[in-house]
């Protein structure tokens, strides 16, 4: 099986966001960025697959050189090679698809792997717009997926429950939590991850359809009431919630 | 003359909510931008009784596409609709709610129509002729401000972001003919896991999260008391959902849900930075917990300091005892 992973950089799920004085983006000092941790769970499911049946797994990720980190990550768990679209120019989703859809189009992909979403943008659109460019099949949001031959049997998470899709390959599908439990890099894994050389390759998505033109910090909330520390704090949580909220 | 396009989601026979808030910013935006507005109508016999209710919210026309075939949903079928749809209304405007539904067929249609697409919006100003559109970014810790350059924009609204404002009035309804390919059916649902009917976090409007301290899945059993009084879902902390006393879909934080609920009560939750990620923009928040320190009281609106296993039984029986 020929899979591809698609992977980003995000950072770190416990950094505190600051705009930066441009007032477009975010402040890059001291931010750590790590693997998205959704794509850590599709670069897991791309190794079982590849253990099961055979066959290939490289990552993809688009972006300036900083990119390289989260893909020598993705090496270290087990992927067999990797690609670097590189660009240092703005991008947004839909040009960055167009730049994988370009570069893997020619490489008879079967599977096609991404994060749910980037917990950065929490766009979760990237596996539909390369569904879409490629004409492939897509599923969303994957929390289970059984692979017989070419046909995939996935169940996908929904408002409220799973969704049962059945499709074929080749797919582009998209991975949520708890479809399995990543991987830690063995120091076997970090040694020979050091001798798999990224290709890279010239970015050729295009230009972007949105720009951020603005990013500020949400509107900070006057400070709250301590109502109470016992029982009695209840009755008047309950008269705060109906009176003054309004939301009961 | 270019138009507005609304689609609306249905389940079980009945348009959702998420819908109806599509609909009303739907209809008013186009006002503002001059444009018609059209409800958009997707699946199999079933959306015949739906076209009466998706008109009453001052919009022109209810388009339907109907196909025995588009009763279970088909991402790409549905997509295509859409796309044919829209072409055939010369539409400029494109939204949907962003439901598990609505962001994948946005992304899709965004492709097909090479628009440019904002997905998960918690504001949408039209005034003055030019759309501005405000999306949360790193998990609620920033608001953006997006620009959508084609001349064709899709935008997905984030779930309770909008009110619904009903306008009566008669539209017409009208079917667009749409033919599909086999490929259009190349991936499509065969059944559902629907967790009991249970409410979803990422929709209700009063939300009951409970943390690590509740100790165990039994305990939860109050929150579930507490939601059921107040007509809401119960949520949770990871590491609630870690220690296995729930499931990640109720999960609410950077790795589980985003959600904008009404009210949301917060049970022996410390308030960690990734799950305020996931609440913050709730509109009214409570926060029960024994320390005074916890930082969730810190966006918190209403606080008590004080044992959950106290307050909310006693909460639980305040309201059954109001509502008499
Ligand atoms: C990559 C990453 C992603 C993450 N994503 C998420 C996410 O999506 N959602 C999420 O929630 N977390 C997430 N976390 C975890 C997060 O950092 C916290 O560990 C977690 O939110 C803590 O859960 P908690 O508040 O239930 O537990 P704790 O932090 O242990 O807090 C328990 C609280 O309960 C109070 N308490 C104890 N007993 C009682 C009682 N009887 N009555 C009242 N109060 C009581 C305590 O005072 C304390 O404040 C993530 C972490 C990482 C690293
Ligand atoms: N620049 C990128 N390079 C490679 N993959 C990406 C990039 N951006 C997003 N992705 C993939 O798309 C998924 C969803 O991202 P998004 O649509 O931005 O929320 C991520 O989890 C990644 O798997």
């Amino acid at each position: 099986m020929n899979i591809f992973v698609c992977v980003s950089q995000v950072p770190d799920t416990a950094t505190r966001i600051k705009p930066a004085a441009d007032g477009k983006s975010i402040d890059k000092t001291d931010v750590n960025f790590i693997l998205n941790p959704y794509d850590e769970i599709a670069v897991e499911q791309a190794l079982r697959f590849k253990e099961a049946q055979g066959g290939e797994v490289t990552v993809v990720s688009v972006g300036d050189d900083t990119v390289l980190n989260t893909i020598r990550k993705a090496l270290a768990m087990g992927a067999d090679k990797a690609i670097h679209i590189k660009t240092s120019d703005e991008i947004d989703g839909i040009s960055a698809a167009r730049a994988v859809a370009d570069v893997i189009k020619n490489s008879n992909p079967d599977l096609i792997l991404t994060g749910k979403e980037s917990v950065d943008t929490n766009s979760g659109q990237f596996a539909t717009f390369l569904g879409a460019l490629l004409d492939f099949n897509v599923v969303n949001v994957a929390v289970k997926l059984d692979l017989t031959g070419t046909q995939l049997r996935a169940e996908r998470e929904i408002e409220g429950g799973k969704e049962v899709v059945e499709t074929s390959l080749p797919a582009v599908v998209s991975c949520q939590k708890g479809l399995n439990e990543p991987r830690l890099p063995t120091l076997k894994g970090i040694m020979a991850s050091k001798t798999k050389k990224p290709e890279e390759i010239a970015f050729n998505g295009g230009s972007a359809y949105t720009t951020i033109s603005e990013l500020v910090k949400p509107p900070a909330k006057p400070a709250g009431k301590i109502v109470g520390a016992d029982l009695s704090a209840v009755p008047a949580l309950v008269d705060l919630l109906h009176n003054e909220a309004k939301v009961i | 003359m270019s138009s507005l396009l609304i689609v609306a989601e249905h389940r079980n026979g009945k348009l959702k909510k998420s819908s109806f808030e599509a609909i009303s910013k739907g209809a008013s935006v186009a006002k503002d931008l001059g444009l018609s507005a059209h409800v958009l109508l997707i699946g199999g016999t079933e959306v015949a009784g739906l076209t009466a209710e998706a008109a009453n919210y001052g919009v022109t026309s209810v388009l339907t596409v109907t196909d025995p075939k588009l009763s279970a949903y088909a991402n790409r079928a549905f997509a295509t609709a859409i796309t044919e749809a829209a072409k055939a209304k010369s539409a400029s405007v494109i939204l949907l709610s962003a439901t598990s539904m609505g962001r994948e067929l946005g992304a899709f249609v965004s492709v097909k129509l090479d628009a440019s697409f904002a997905s998960d919006c918690t504001d949408l100003q039209s005034a003055g002729g030019t759309l501005k559109v405000t999306r949360p970014v790193y998990t609620g810790k920033a608001l953006s401000t997006v620009e959508l350059k084609q001349a064709v924009k899709v935008i997905t609204l984030r779930p309770n972001a909008f009110p619904v404002l009903s306008v009566p009035a008669t539209a017409s309804v009208e079917s667009v003919s749409v033919s599909f390919t086999e490929k259009d059916f190349g991936s499509k649902v065969v059944d559902m896991i629907t967790a009991s009917g249970k409410l979803d976090v990422a929709e209700a409007e009063i939300v009951v999260s409970g943390g690590r301290s509740l100790g165990s899945a039994e305990n939860f059993k109050i929150l579930e008391d507490l939601a059921e009084v107040l007509g809401g879902a119960v949520g949770a902390s990871r590491a609630a959902v870690d220690s296995g006393y729930r499931s990640h879909e109720d999960q609410v934080g950077q790795t589980g849900k985003v959600i904008s609920p009404k009210l949301y009560i917060a049970c022996g939750i410390s308030g960690a930075i990734q799950h305020l990620a996931g609440m913050s923009s709730s509109k009214v928040i409570v926060a029960i917990n024994k320390d005074k320190e916890a930082p969730i009281f810190q966006i918190a609106d209403y606080g008590i300091v004080a044992d959950l296993f106290e307050i909310v039984p006693a909460l639980t029986a305040e309201l059954k005892k109001r509502s008499h």
